[in-house]
């Protein structure tokens, strides 16, 4: 016991004083910054201060407001390059920008109803699927468990489909598990887990434990999807029929897909590359050729692209120093270049 | 107690503190580093417990990483974790430093936590944060083991690692609850989770300062006479590999790694046991939880156990109780039965083998070596633990899960059968 000072059992206590006192003022430490950091999220969880209005594009902010759905006016593609450019304009508050909305982990919306995926924390954690009008007032609120991925409505309003990531066996590796859900607004009537539909892949009726389905995205008629399904370690591009209840595979390798407004291509994202580094980039895929062509965005995008109108796509992808998320967007028909569209924000849709 | 106990210690000069803490230890209890080793352990791991259970939630809601951004980075650092553990035992046992080696990583997990918090968002500081904790967890393992051996009498040895295990998973336990607690009262600030795990961390450091002893057995000469197999007393100075020499060293080491080559993980087993019931998932990270409180009640009965009957049938036995566990997952059990029959086995089999392991090496290694002799130990489980993952994990893909179980069974049944012939068997006991 040679480290210990000699004196005994004063110096024991000297050292047991020492100690309490320490554990005293970290404490003191740790219930000021928890009081302090939950009076600043009072705030959350107030009604929206704005409805869904067309011509305006809808984000998650991650600046101001964070975790609160935030509006622009949707301007047309040049204004939208100015803004791009005039950083400091976009970096502060904005007049045009208001952070006043519902708070969601990811949001969409089209024509008068919007899908807000939240999160809860407690033990254990909660997660919701919150479906709101066009004044964006909760109409139904659907428990979920892990946490929210993918969220998209229907051009119509009426079909609602989202992803959740299953927690535990999500972080266990490179590997992860969905959970895929489809609400019928007009009829009610909810998958949650849309695992059990039959599948076709390459003309066969295809059984597996491990499929997981993601990123749903409905045509115009409100029964045709598309959706990735991935199974042994490919992942495949399918198209789903509501009313028969049937998915077909269409081709391999694209995830996340999303159906443009005239429902003549899918956006999607290609694995361009294995392993963790940049291992996506943005396509487009036309449906009646099925061809596919590369977007002008060389970086690797994992969102679930949004089409802005016929020509145009936006996505989220990190911000330059690594913090938070920016939304980009850059034509469809793989010509001219990336444009920054809003600092500090996620999950974009555009009424249109 | 412990307080008390430690002082009690640090008063007499060691020789004749010896007598009175081996008496002690017959009446049942533990020797003061020992129980001030536990109490740093808990409260370390109510830290670092508290930013494991809410990183992948912080990288994927906060921060909108993907879960295979997390997972690559999450593999990357345990392996890494593997190597530092070597460097660590290593220099630990040059010149006794295990209370600087450990006391370092304590301090360099607990300044991880302000690393968290200072990056933001930026993912090379996550990165580096998340490297410099699991450095500092793979540095101070080892001379943490070997302080509790050396400072426990030989009889007493499962015990002492019983105790300390016991309290390092109540502090494992709590430190989840306490995050998601603080999640909930400041409507999710992870920074809030930080700081406060910081201030647990810092908490743990300064214990380690005031109440453990740096070097419990500078004044004792290597006992010979210590009950071993013949070629524990290795030389004193030499190469970490020397150990290697050391047969009775080599054959628990081939038993460890051939079983832990068969141990297929939990995160897989709490997985199938979700498949099976079908429970929600958002009470997926309570299961753990489960498992640890089985192993917090019986990690000192299986230690005084494995001081009684010899270390070797405890370790052997709570292999056996995984493979249990296995077999009821491939059974037709259903409902409530099988979740608390797989994590009372589970339970039992880390109350019976993750302390046990260290008991029954340390007579086998000489106290110079004791360190690097854990850690080889210790690096040579866990390198056989994530090959056996991965092989489960490739089987689950190719085969389904059926199938991989049955492996699982076989292999772990055959890699007992090897142990119990691989284990030495002459460790006597007073």
């Amino acid at each position: 016991m040679t480290s210990l000072p000699s004196a005994g059992p004063r110096s024991l206590r000297a050292r047991i004083i020492a100690v309490a006192v320490a554990a005293a003022v970290l404490a003191g430490v740790a219930v000021a910054y928890t009081l302090h950091a939950s009076q600043r999220a009072q705030s959350a969880d107030t009604a929206s201060e704005f409805g869904l209005d067309r011509g305006h594009l809808y984000f998650r902010s991650t600046e101001a407001g964070a975790g609160r759905v935030a509006r622009l006016p949707a301007p047309g593609e040049a204004a939208a390059r100015r803004i791009g450019t005039a950083r400091t304009a976009v970096t502060s508050r904005k007049p045009s920008r208001t952070t006043g909305g519902p708070s969601c982990e990811r949001f969409y919306a089209a024509a008068g109803t919007a899908l807000c995926l939240q999160r809860r924390a407690g033990i254990p954690p909660k997660s919701y699927a919150a479906v709101l009008d066009g004044h964006l007032r909760e109409k139904r609120r659907i428990s979920l468990t892990g946490i929210p991925n993918r969220a998209r409505v229907s051009a119509s309003g009426r079909m609602l489909s989202w992803t959740m990531f299953a927690t535990g066996d999500s972080y266990a590796g490179s590997s992860f598990s969905t959970r895929t859900s489809i609400l019928d607004t007009r009829t009610g009537y909810l998958i949650k887990n849309m695992e059990e539909i039959p599948l076709t892949i390459e003309g066969r009726r295809y059984h597996a434990p491990d499929v997981n389905y993601w990123g749903v995205t409905f045509a115009e008629d409100d029964n045709r999807f598309y959706a990735t399904v991935s199974t042994k370690g490919k992942t495949y591009l399918v198209r789903g029929d509501m009313k028969k209840w049937a998915a077909t595979a269409l081709r391999t390798n694209a995830e996340c897909p999303s159906l443009s407004p005239d429902n003549t291509r899918i956006a999607f994202k290609k694995r361009v590359r294995e392993g963790t580094q940049d291992p996506w980039r943005l396509y487009v895929l036309d449906l009646r050729t099925m061809r596919e062509r590369p977007l002008a965005e060389r970086r690797s995008v994992d969102d679930q692209a949004a089409w802005l109108d016929d020509g145009t796509l936006a996505y989220a992808l990190p911000g330059e120093d690594g913090r938070k998320q920016d939304i980009w967007s850059t034509p469809a028909d793989g010509s001219g270049k990336p444009t920054l569209r809003v600092r500090g924000g996620s999950s974009p849709a555009a009424v249109r | 107690m412990y307080l008390a106990s430690t002082g009690a210690v640090a008063q007499g000069d060691p020789a004749a503190a010896k007598a009175p803490e081996q008496s002690e230890a017959r009446r049942g209890r533990v020797a003061g580093p020992v129980l001030a080793l536990g109490a740093v352990s808990l409260v370390t791991d109510i830290s670092s417990e508290m930013v494991t259970a809410v990183l992948p939630l912080y990288f994927v809601l906060q921060l909108g990483l993907s879960p295979l951004q997390f997972g690559f980075l999450d593999g990357l650092y345990n392996g890494v974790t593997a190597l530092v553990r070597l460097a660590g035992g290593y220099a630990a046992d040059r010149g006794g430093r295990h209370k600087l080696v450990a006391g370092g990583g304590y301090a360099l997990s607990a300044l991880s936590r302000l690393g968290l918090l200072l990056a933001g968002g930026a993912t090379a500081g996550i990165g580096a944060a998340l490297a410099a904790d699991r450095i500092g967890k793979g540095v101070r393992t080892a001379p943490r083991d070997a302080l509790i051996s050396l400072s426990s009498p030989p009889d007493a040895l499962g015990r002492a690692f019983g105790v300390h295990r016991a309290m390092d998973t109540t502090g494992a336990l709590l430190g989840p609850l306490a995050a998601f607690a603080l999640l909930w009262a400041t409507a999710d600030a992870y920074d809030a989770v930080f700081v406060v795990s910081f201030c647990f961390g810092l908490l743990g450091v300064l214990m380690m300062m005031a109440f453990v002893p740096s070097q419990p057995h500078q004044t004792h000469p290597p006992r010979t006479g210590t009950p071993s197999e013949s070629g524990s007393v290795a030389e004193p100075r030499g190469k970490a590999l020397d150990l290697l020499r050391v047969p009775a060293f080599r054959r628990i080491l081939g038993a460890a790694a051939l079983l832990g080559a068969a141990t297929i993980g939990d995160a897989f087993l709490y997985l199938l046991l979700q498949r099976r019931l079908d429970f929600a998932i958002s009470w997926f990270p309570l299961l753990p939880l489960g498992a640890a409180a089985v192993y917090l009640l019986l990690a000192i009965p299986a230690g005084r156990l494995a001081d009684r009957t010899g270390r070797r049938v405890p370790f052997l036995a709570g292999h056996a109780a995984l493979l249990g566990g296995y077999v009821l997952l491939l059974a037709p059990t259903e409902g409530w039965p099988l979740l608390i029959g797989v994590l009372l086995l589970l339970g039992v089999f880390y109350a019976a083998t993750d302390g046990v392991l260290m008991a029954l090496v340390t007579p086998v290694v000489a106290r110079e070596r004791r360190a690097s002799g854990m850690a080889v130990l210790q690096t040579g489980q866990a390198l056989a633990r994530l090959v056996a993952a991965a092989g489960f994990g490739a089987a689950w893909t190719l085969w389904g899960v059926g199938p991989a179980l049955t492996c699982a069974c076989v292999a772990l049944t055959a890699a007992l059968a090897g142990a119990a012939v691989l284990l030495p068997r002459t460790e006597r006991q007073p």
